[in-house]
């Protein structure tokens, strides 16, 4: 079936089985391999993008689905290559990050939820990752990159305004 | 784990959609997609045709009609989570809301998708069925409403007739003042499926004599279910700790309680018990706070 997907802002037409996931077109046809195949039935949160910029699982959507909609994958997270947006340099910061494999789709979850809450509890970072699951860092540092990121990027916001 | 081969048709129009599903005996209709993708990802449900509704137009909104609220089957189930509408008219409603899922699974899925997929573990079938709601369907041959008490008859199956497509849910407002609501539930980890859930919505007079009573139980049954009688036999009390236990006893000791690999029947039982005289005095001590 023919497509046009827009990701990350670029229209990019596609030839899929209906049955290929969001996910699977991402990593196998665009070769955009940042969001990352884990349990592939909802669980783990590892294929976390943004669906006109609300987080939800690549593996949950048929790419066909998504036709129409604006996908963002954590490639569009960084200025440019070989930089870091600010969440992902907090996670570096703060240890936020082991093997990886979660951390797209927790930067991705932690970017929809500081655009909607700057100044977001401990508890409401808890909750708003509550989705995605972790199997290194215990997830204590990844709380803690939010709340750095969180931080960071108030200073800056008051800084422009300035 | 990947979905087995299917066609995929985005129909426009309700009428459209409904000749596809009259024409194919094993197509579905596919609305968020949160349960069936997992499904057909575990090869669970193998459908040869996917009718996707999520662009025909007036599928999607919710309304005030008065004595209910309204939902579009495409309603998204964030969308409610957000609306004013819900959190002043469906107070149940919006505290059950935040236990669906999580977030990114509450962006994609839909209400009517919830309703239609029965599971048994759902919190929005719960809280339709707590407050005796309903469904509207649609197919070639004409159209329908079914109570919620009516609709759910096992895991994952509804008395929706074959072919019809789920369009609207329909939730009873309680008119104020005085009301009050509790809903509690028991997971392995937040946002997991439930092993037990209940909902409870209540209404008190200025003496705080309850008027009004609702409670419902889910998770650890085939499907949602009301009680009845316990909603019954706490009209009139002052909703005590007493009143509640003596409501409570007998009508869950005779619940047809699930057992599976996570959870007994009995510690489902004793977590029902508990969790429902935990969502009532939540309710009773939230309506006593609204009439100061
Ligand atoms: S791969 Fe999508 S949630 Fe696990
Ligand atoms: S860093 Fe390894 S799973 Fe999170």
């Amino acid at each position: 079936m023919k497509i046009d997907l827009i990701v990350n802002g670029h229209k990019r037409p596609l030839d899929v089985e209906p049955r290929v996931t969001l996910l699977d077109a991402l990593r196998d046809e665009l070769r955009l391999t940042g969001a990352h195949t884990g349990c592939e039935h909802g669980v783990c949160g590892a294929c976390t993008v943004l669906i006109d910029g609300e987080p939800a699982r690549s593996c949950l959507i048929f790419a066909v689905q998504a036709e129409g909609n604006a996908v963002t994958t954590i490639e569009a997270m960084a200025a440019g290559p070989g930089e870091l947006g600010v969440i992902q340099d907090a996670f570096c910061a703060t240890h936020g990050l082991q093997c990886g494999y979660c951390t797209p789709g927790m930067i991705l979850t932690a970017h929809a939820l500081l655009r909607d809450k700057p100044s977001p509890t401990r508890e409401e970072i808890v909750d708003a990752i509550s989705g995605n699951i972790c199997r290194c860092t215990g997830y204590g540092q990844i709380v803690e990159a939010i709340e750095l990121a969180a931080q960071r990027l108030r200073g800056a916001n008051a800084e422009a305004v300035r | 784990m990947k979905a087995a081969a299917f066609d995929y048709i985005r129909p426009k129009s309700l009428g459209e959609a409904t000749h596809l599903l009259a024409a194919n005996e094993d197509a579905r209709v596919i609305a968020g997609g949160q349960t069936l993708v997992p499904m057909m990802a575990m090869r669970l449900a193998r459908p040869t045709l996917l009718v996707d509704i999520a662009h025909i137009d007036g599928l999607s909104g919710i309304a005030d009609c008065g004595s209910f609220v309204t939902f579009g089957a495409m309603t998204r189930q964030a969308q409610a989570e957000k609306s004013a509408l819900v959190r002043t008219r469906l107070p149940l409603l919006a505290a059950a809301l935040p236990w669906v899922g999580h977030t990114p699974t509450r962006n994609r899925g839909t209400i009517g998708g919830s309703v239609a997929n029965a599971d048994p573990a759902a919190e929005i079938p719960l809280v339709l069925v707590t407050l005796e709601g309903s469904i509207c369907w649609t197919s070639v041959s004409g159209q329908g409403e079914i109570a919620a008490v009516e609709l759910f008859s096992g895991p994952m199956s509804t008395e929706m007739p074959a072919g019809a497509i789920l369009t609207e849910v329909r939730f009873p407002v309680w008119e104020g003042p005085g009301i009050g609501v509790g809903f509690h539930e028991a997971s392995a980890r937040r946002s997991d499926f439930a092993y037990v859930a209940t909902a409870a919505q209540v209404q008190l007079d200025r003496m705080g004599r309850c008027v009004r009573c609702s409670i419902g139980i889910g998770g650890a049954l085939a499907f949602p279910q009301r009680l009845p009688r316990a909603s019954k036999a706490l009209e009139g009390t002052h909703l005590t700790a007493q009143d509640i236990a003596s409501a409570l006893s007998s009508e869950i000791a005779a619940l047809e309680i699930m057992t599976d690999g996570h959870a007994s029947a009995a510690y489902r039982r004793r977590v029902a018990g508990a969790l429902a005289a935990r969502a009532l005095t939540d309710a009773r001590n939230q309506a006593q706070g609204a009439h100061v």
